[in-house]
């Protein structure tokens, strides 16, 4: 997964001085790096206990937390950005936690797999099999990952939820996906990387 | 023939081996929250590792309900044990004395060297008892900046608590915000509930009720109330411990007598003899009006009564930053009240991060070995090592 390019356009999107809550923030990479470059004061939530000791050690807020439970304490618009990457598929109820995240930020930024991508849907056309990635190498059976998505699913849902998108980026890893990727993200894209609000 | 025992030939590789309290002496009266002064006092206190040149590796140990100045190493190369927070506190350790300059003392009104209940009342030259002034969080806290004033110490890096030690480090949070880095709250709360209160009223009613007790009189009349102290200690035990762990620890075992039918042999049950045990113990390490006084405190604390009871409020006023640790099964302060802690700190925009610790151990989990929390103790002391560069 491109991570970097990920933290790069996110970063873009955050004001600087402003108060952002990460959800589950892994070892704290993004806040560090928020905190550097855009003197961005924040707290992460985490559940993994390792990630969280790391966090710790990055210097950045960690709380422990689990997400589809533990946002009920943070007050309406409580940050100016609530931020996930690369989380939604791992929640119980991905559409929930998005109404949450609205909720306590007054903008949201939101990163996933796209499992649209060309290279899953020819696995599982010529496998037949649930598409098993290098990055994502779970087995359908055994994966924190239990709500995959595509770039399609996605915005139905902002449609019928009434979310707005203010603004979308793609990330591709192979060099000719980055080329085309703009025709049709969601055959070409690795990665999406939306700003939405209400 | 003994020979003079260097300080590291005592206990393991990462004990800080043989230490010696200090007790230092205070001169500038202290007016305390109830309105009443103690016109001097005196402190016990030890002492870990090295204070460096620019002082900025002090960290503050705070006691809590039954602890004292001896947090690690021994006292004598009989000790069979090390001092209370010798797991956290040595060389190599969270709290690494090759790094930090480690302070606990005694707190007032405790019974092991500070000025408490058995000092003498220097205006009737007759022990205090139960006369002694009642305190509140914030004169040990005062108490603590005094001490911290004779050491040299304008800023600690960290002020350090389990339980009741975890409410001191947050009034030193609030009442000199600019002199200390970081506060480590551990299996503490903001106040405590009408549950914990009740246990602690029990407890006082059995030292009370002890006829020994004498209305906190007992060593003017040469008595101890020691049955009614181990009692109070047996209460308060329980509550430190889980139903887990006492169920792994003790089931229904028996100690002595038998079940079998036709036998009439009184039952003792193991867990009435460790407990009895535990209380005996105590009672005879303990002052009965401390262990009323140390309760009291912890009734008496509320972080947030005079901001208006508003715990965000209070936090408003802090600088520093906050580690927060729970743990799973402690009911006497339970990962709630530490989420309440982390709420009220959060949404006053301060640095908090906040560890829950899975453990059967209950409360007295924040004493003991525990592997995930010792990473987490760890990795925040790496971090505050760094921001003062030791």
């Amino acid at each position: 997964m491109s991570i970097r390019i990920d933290l790069d356009i996110i970063q873009q999107w955050v004001a600087p001085q402003s108060h952002v809550l990460d959800l589950a923030c892994g070892d704290g990479a993004l806040l560090k790096s928020l905190k550097e470059h855009k003197n961005v004061e924040g707290y992460g939530l985490e559940i993994d206990q390792e990630k969280i000791t790391a966090a710790i050690a990055n210097g950045v807020n960690v709380i422990e937390a689990n997400l589809d439970t533990g946002l009920s304490q943070f007050a309406d618009n409580s940050f100016d950005t609530v931020v996930m990457t690369q989380a939604l598929q791992a929640m119980r109820y991905p559409h929930l936690v998005l109404d949450e995240m609205l909720r306590i930020g007054k903008q949201c930024i939101v990163t996933f797999p796209n499992f649209g991508h060309w290279q899953a849907r020819i696995f599982l056309l010529t496998h037949g099999r649930m598409p098993v990635t290098k990055e994502l190498s779970y087995q359908w059976y055994d994966t924190p990952n239990i709500h995959f998505c595509t770039v399609k699913d996605f915005e139905v849902l902002c449609a019928e939820k009434n979310i707005l998108i203010n603004q979308r980026e793609f990330v591709a890893e192979r060099f000719l996906d980055k080329q085309i990727k703009g025709i049709c993200p969601n055959l070409f894209s690795n990665t999406a990387i939306y700003l939405l609000s209400k | 023939m003994p020979n003079a025992i260097p300080e590291n030939s005592v206990g393991p590789d990462n004990s800080v081996g043989l230490v010696t309290p200090e007790t230092l002496h205070f001169d500038q009266p202290l007016e305390l929250a109830c309105g009443r002064t103690l016109s001097n006092y005196q402190l016990v206190v030890e002492t870990y590792g090295e204070l460096n040149e620019d002082k900025s590796n002090a960290i503050l140990i705070c006691h809590a309900l039954s602890g004292h100045h001896h947090a690690a190493g021994y006292h004598s190369v009989e000790d069979s044990k090390p001092g209370w927070w010798d797991n956290h506190i040595g060389p190599g350790k969270p709290f690494d004395t090759n790094r930090f300059f480690i302070v606990c003392p005694n707190n007032l009104g405790g019974c092991h060297g500070s000025t408490g209940p058995n000092s003498i009342n220097p205006e009737t030259n007759k022990p205090w008892g139960v006369d002694f002034p009642s305190l509140r969080a914030r004169d040990w806290v005062q108490s603590q900046a005094r001490l911290a004033d004779h050491l040299g110490i304008q800023t600690w890096a960290a002020v350090v608590g389990g339980s009741l030690g975890g409410m001191q480090a947050m009034r030193w949070a609030l009442e000199y915000p600019d002199r200390l880095r970081h506060a480590v709250v551990i299996a503490s709360a903001m106040k405590l509930s009408a549950q914990n209160i009740a246990f602690n009223e029990i407890a006082r009613n059995a030292i009370k009720s002890d006829p020994d007790f004498h209305d906190g009189h007992f060593l003017e009349n040469s008595t101890l109330p020691r049955n009614g102290l181990a009692l109070a200690r047996m209460i308060g035990h329980v509550t430190y411990l889980s139903d887990e762990q006492m169920g792994n620890k003790f089931g229904r075992e028996l100690r002595s007598g038998s079940f079998q039918q036709g036998q009439d042999t009184p039952v003792e049950f193991q867990v009435e003899s460790y407990l009895r045990h535990q209380g005996d113990a105590f009672s005879n390490s303990f002052d009965a009006n401390t262990y009323l006084l140390m309760t009291k405190v912890l009734d008496y604390f509320d972080l947030a009564r005079e901001y208006d009871n508003d715990p965000v409020k209070a936090f408003s006023n802090a600088l520093c930053k906050f580690l927060v640790v729970s743990f799973s099964t402690d009911w006497r302060f339970a990962p709630e009240r530490s989420e309440e802690i982390v709420k009220a700190l959060i949404d006053a925009k301060k640095n908090v991060s906040y560890a829950a610790i899975e453990s059967n151990l209950g409360h007295d989990a924040f004493l003991l070995p525990n592997e995930r929390y010792e990473q987490v103790l760890y990795a925040y002391m790496e971090r505050i090592a760094t921001e003062v560069s030791v």
